[in-house]
């Protein structure tokens, strides 16, 4: 472990104000509790609510995988994993089987989660009104009335314009039938994921200071209208290596002729298939 | 027949000016009421205070024979958006400018747990044929409408969930004279289909005479007069009220 760094970069007492704001954050499934939060040693944007939660709950005994859209080897992924290595000396993995803490930046895993996980997802944007009412004081009131007329505005519009729902990620979702909660921009393919996920799922925003969370099995449900249900949107492809055709897929474009194929995001899932078939 | 809307003891003052010193004003179902004054009167500030967006220093205001602010805020809100509308002065203060004109309509139908995007896009269909406007245009944004046809949305906006009580902030403020006129034929025959009770805010006088029943007049934040649309024109019997209705220019 790094010398001269508490256990997990925090100093004791940020990560007991921390760990107070996630308990009254799964007391109230889906509300936004503020936190202090501290100035970590990575940018905002990258992860540094994620990163903050991830720090106060974790234990030398824990497992720490990190994704980033999926992905377990890219930059945001990777410097996070070393980071927890250097400062909490913890063991990390790639595998979603083998993970007690999984921090994520706009995925869920393919492969279901269990009771003994945790989620943490980066959050850049905790309030999913903003885009809608610009005041904040405002919002905290439609929140506290349950007054969520306005977020089926938003959906309307979409459908007068474009025949159905074009929110693709960022998809709104009411949390045990009382918070409208932004789910962080995972795809709506995940939403249904989060629905009575035996594993807790907590928020973190570390430029807007907030914390949410949703403890197991609480209901999560996508807004929609009863003429234009939720659809999880997925690319009516198979996945180029491992032939999976029911993972979430990226598009990348493979060169400047118009090629392109499509790959599992989950990388960790990915690999599995393909071990499979092998 | 009780009152729909009763206040009592309305007070309350900003610093040393008072705006609404001791009114006391009542409305029944279906009944249409002018409030009209110079400005300052006080006037704007009384409907703000009649629904439940300012608080008075003394006074209560009911409901239903239930006080408006018993419940908290939540109560309120619900009542601000079922039994009660608000018709603002400027219409970019009613309507959401960045929503195409079935959304503003729809909005207020979601909000009371509309769920049927059918149902709600029939609904604002209809309301816009109610107000004068082609429905075809339920898709275009509120600020390709001119003045008139704003305010008209904002209306149908209002209406939609079929309020007991319509609030109006000086409604035909702002609009050319034709417009008003038709404005005010449209309201008087929606107030009538619908059995609307109404309080209008004006310094329009004519405008108080072809709709309202009844006027009340304002100076200082104190009710001078108050009486039939017609009794109060024809015999104004305080000065200030004289001179109102004297002051009103014929065409």
């Amino acid at each position: 472990m790094e010398a001269g760094y508490n256990f997990a970069y925090l100093d004791e007492a940020t990560k007991r104000m921390i760990r107070r704001a996630i308990l009254k954050a799964v007391a109230i499934p889906g509300h936004q509790i503020p936190f202090g939060a501290r100035e970590m040693p990575l940018p905002y944007g990258w992860g540094t609510g994620g990163i903050q939660v991830t720090a106060s709950i974790i234990g030398p005994e824990d497992t720490l995988k990190v994704i980033d859209q999926g992905a377990d080897d890219t930059t945001n992924a990777i410097s996070i994993r070393r980071f927890f290595a250097r400062v909490a000396d913890v063991a990390t993995t790639e595998r979603t089987a083998e993970a007690t803490i999984i921090q994520t930046r706009h995925r869920i895993p393919e492969a279901p989660l269990r009771e003994d996980q945790i989620l943490v997802y980066q959050v850049p944007m905790p309030e999913p009104l903003f885009r809608l009412e610009p005041r904040i004081a405002e919002t905290k009131r439609m929140h506290a009335l349950a007054d969520y007329g306005l977020m089926h505005t938003k959906l309307y519009e979409d459908i007068a314009r474009l025949g159905r729902i074009g929110t693709a990620y960022n998809y709104p979702v009411m949390v045990n039938d009382r918070y409208l909660m932004s789910p962080s921009p995972i795809p709506a393919f995940d939403n249904p994921k989060m629905d009575r996920m035996p594993a807790l799922q907590l928020f973190g925003a570390g430029r807007e200071k907030r914390i949410y969370a949703v403890p197991p099995y609480t209901p999560v449900r996508s807004l929609d209208f009863e003429d234009h249900p939720f659809r999880a949107i997925r690319a009516p492809h198979a996945c180029t290596l491992c032939g999976s055709a029911a993972s979430y897929l990226d598009e990348v474009v493979t060169n400047d002729q118009g090629g392109r194929v499509y790959v599992c995001s989950d990388t960790d899932f990915c690999r599995a298939e393909q071990e499979k078939a092998a | 027949m009780s009152a729909l809307l009763k206040a009592e003891g309305l007070s309350l003052r900003f610093g040393r000016v008072s705006a609404l010193d001791d009114v006391a004003i009542a409305i029944w179902p279906g009944e249409v009421l002018a409030v009209v004054g110079e400005s300052g009167s006080g006037k704007s500030t009384l409907l703000r205070v009649l629904s439940g967006q300012q608080l008075p220093e003394v006074g209560t205001i009911r409901f239903d024979g239930a006080d408006i602010h018993a419940e908290g805020e939540a109560a309120l809100r619900r009542l601000l958006r079922t039994d009660w509308g608000f018709v603002h002065q400027n219409p970019r203060d009613g309507l959401r400018m960045a929503i195409s004109a079935g959304g503003n309509i729809g909005e207020r139908l979601m909000s009371n747990g509309a769920r049927h995007y059918g149902d709600i896009r029939a609904q604002a269909k209809d309301w816009l044929a109610r107000v004068e406007i082609d429905p075809a245009r339920i898709d275009e944004l509120p600020r390709n409408f001119s003045g008139g046809m704003q305010q008209r949305l904002q209306i149908a906006r209002t209406l939609v969930t079929r309020p007991r009580l319509v609030f109006m902030d000086e409604p035909t403020g702002g609009l050319d004279v034709s417009v008003q006129a038709k404005l005010l034929d449209m309201l008087r025959a929606l107030a009538r289909d619908l059995g609307l009770a109404i309080i209008i805010v004006t310094h329009d006088i004519a405008a108080a005479r072809l709709l309202a029943h009844r006027i009340v007049v304002m100076r200082h934040g104190q009710v001078v007069e108050e009486g039939l649309t017609d009794r109060v024109l024809d015999d104004p019997q305080h000065p200030y009220t004289q001179l109102l209705v004297s002051s009103v220019l014929a065409a």
